[in-house]
């Protein structure tokens, strides 16, 4: 993975967050979004870590991790604007993206549920004999709901190949971090048993190179880690904040925030020429994606309960 | 024959499914020892990784089943008490059974939940003796009731072979029920096809689990009075057989429904409801059920009046030949 792939999948979120929002404000995107701008570098720097097979589970913020780990953004957008070329056929939306056949088992909207879902997942593969790791995204109000704790233990216990990311963006919703949690974050991981660091989460390459480790860990048998990305999230918790006018955050901090933009960090690496290159790359797939999820049809009303069950079954 | 118990059926279909199928594992609390003998013997046949004993984390360990089922394999939980479920009703409603339809089909979420000793336990009191069926029907979750031990072995196996999540309440008064069973007859029942434990003529009861039982009883004791009731036991609370319903109801042209659940937005509910919507009755139907909002007390006279009984039913059964016109 070089600094110029780790540049596109920054860009490529980044841009495909700022078109997302547009279409929520034109009415394409109904029911709104929960931005990941600002927090690019955690899900490029860890799934660059990750072969195509390994699994992740996402949060309702995950638009970044499901592009990072490969989806077409032409899929994604159709997804969000609830159409039928959509990954989910637009059964799922913005908070349930899911591609199973590159290992993406669904962004999850309750918080800290997905953790125990990745954890079962991963111990299956490997009891079935594939050396598959599964990465558990979660925010830092995750750290909170207990059924997250209950995996750490279950992870630890039967040393499965799960890797637990924490976004630490500084609030939960509203809520800042010092409100919600006593003690420490990775404090909590390691009354588990399971190592725990707490890494740079706007540098992408060195999130890659956490995540490198943590899944040579994993892949050798040796358990799970548990790596706090102290990151920012630089636009709202939900496109419906700015019309809520809610106020939490001081302009200084925000303007601290946007001072280590990872697009820009690691922009900063790449060769003037190269930077452009990928940037008008990054605008011509992603308007050739926009045309295609605009121009995908809605799905029909009568099949609104398709998918409920695996076998057809007479529901009145 | 051989007898069968219903609590031995259960064992049975898991362990000859495990057999059958690699992919079939069981996790649960105290499972390695059987605390419930639901997994009896299990663990010296299969071990640890087929048999997992899992610490006291019901929301983890629900949907770890989830995230096992999503790669691939079909898991069994056992709870070893049915207000558990409380506990793990985000895990089944809002992820377990959601997770094909949101994923627009992507996936199946083949798990099977069992929770043998559901109900009233005699004394166990407030948080061990609820019996919430009608919640996961409600919400769509495919749900089970067997009867007889027979029922039992067929409906858990087909609960286990289906690719959604199914659960599986085996009613604490059921789990002691035996017949004869030839066990080469035994085989899968399929989900949402309901049977008549009993042919009659005047009256459709119909009864899940346990109740089957005591429906059965009260039926005997009208027959000496020349009353011919029909036992309809629906075997599944979701999908319900609304035409082995049908079928029963239009013979009978009336109802009773005796539930063991709680009165209001219950399984009986649900039933009268159907009977209003498409059966023509000779007089209104009635529902025997625990009160609305029960909780059962601890003393066993109470626990009783809590429960549907046989004197409820009777009455009941009495009340429907008896108003509405001739039968």
């Amino acid at each position: 993975m070089t600094s110029v792939d780790l540049y596109r999948t920054v860009r490529l979120i980044r841009r495909f967050e700022e078109r997302a929002i547009e279409f929520v404000r034109s009415g394409e995107i109904v029911g709104g979004i929960h931005p990941y701008i600002g927090e690019e570098a955690v899900a490029a720097g860890v799934c660059a870590a990750l072969r195509p097979d390994d699994l992740i589970t996402s949060t309702h913020r995950g638009h970044g991790h499901v592009l990072a780990k490969g989806v077409n953004p032409a899929r994604m957008f159709a997804e969000l604007m609830g159409r039928e070329s959509g990954l989910n056929k637009g059964r799922g939306g913005s908070m349930h993206a899911a591609d199973f056949g590159l290992g993406i088992l669904g962004a999850n909207a309750i918080v800290g549920a997905a953790g125990s879902i990745a954890t079962g997942a991963a111990w299956a593969h490997r009891r079935r004999g594939r050396d598959v790791v599964a990465v558990s995204f979660f925010g830092d109000g995750a750290m909170n709901e207990g059924m997250l704790l209950e995996a750490f233990n279950l992870a630890a216990l039967w040393h499965v190949p799960v890797l637990f990311v924490c976004e630490n963006n500084g609030y939960a919703t509203t809520m800042p971090v010092a409100g919600a949690v006593a003690g420490s974050i990775t404090g909590r991981a390691r009354a588990f048993g399971i190592p725990a660091f707490t890494i740079d989460g706007q540098d992408p390459e060195k999130v890659l190179a956490a995540t490198t480790a943590a899944v040579q860990r994993a892949r050798a048998g040796k358990g799970p880690t548990f790596l706090e990305c102290l990151t920012h999230r630089l636009d709202a918790h939900h496109t419906f904040e700015h019309r809520a006018r809610l106020s939490y955050r001081s302009a200084e901090e925000l303007s601290a925030g946007w001072s280590r933009d990872p697009v820009e960090i690691q922009g900063a690496r790449l060769a003037a020429e190269d930077r452009a290159a990928v940037d008008a790359e990054v605008e011509a797939l992603l308007d050739a994606a926009a045309g295609i999820a605009l121009g995908s049809a809605h799905p029909d009303p009568a099949a609104a309960l398709e998918y409920l069950y695996a076998s057809p079954e007479v529901m009145r | 024959m051989p007898k069968l118990s219903y609590l031995k059926a259960l064992n049975r279909a898991l362990g000859d499914e495990m057999a059958a199928d690699s992919d079939v594992f069981v996790l649960g609390e105290d499972i390695r020892v059987a605390a419930s003998n639901l997994t009896a013997g299990l663990f010296d046949r299969f071990g640890p990784e087929r048999v997992l004993d899992t610490p006291l984390s019901e929301q983890a360990f629900t949907n770890f089943a989830t995230g096992a089922a999503l790669a691939g394999m079909r898991p069994v939980i056992e709870f070893q008490i049915p207000s558990l479920l409380f506990l793990v009703f985000e895990q089944i409603a809002n992820q377990a059974h959601k997770f094909s339809l949101m994923t627009g089909g992507q996936c199946k979420v083949p798990v099977t939940y069992v929770v043998p000793g559901s109900g009233s336990r005699t004394g166990w009191a407030g948080q061990h003796s609820d019996h919430p069926y009608s919640l996961f029907a409600h919400v769509g979750v495919k749900t089970v009731v067997p009867a007889t031990p027979a029922d039992a072995y067929g409906l858990l196996l087909s609960a286990i072979r289906d690719d959604d999540p199914v659960v599986v309440f085996a009613p604490s008064g059921a789990l002691g029920v035996r017949e004869d069973v030839d066990f080469s007859t035994l085989a899968p029942v399929p989900l949402g096809v309901g049977r008549i434990a009993r042919s009659g003529s005047d009256v459709t009861v119909v009864a899940l689990g346990h109740l089957v039982q005591d429906a059965l009883a009260v039926a005997d004791e009208l027959a000496g009075e020349g009353v011919s009731v029909e036992v309809f036991d629906p075997r599944t609370v979701y999908p319900l057989d609304v035409e082995g319903l049908a079928a029963s109801v239009a013979r009978t042209r009336r109802l009773v429904v005796i539930d063991d659940s709680n009165r209001t937005s219950g399984f009986g509910a649900e039933v009268l409801a159907v009977a209003a919507e498409r059966f023509d009755l000779a007089a209104p139907p009635r529902r025997v059920t625990r009160p609305d909002g029960a909780v059962l007390p601890f003393a066993l006279a109470l626990d009783r009046a809590v429960q549907p009984g046989r004197d409820q039913l009777l009455a009941a059964v009495r009340g429907v030949l008896t108003s509405g016109g001739h039968r």
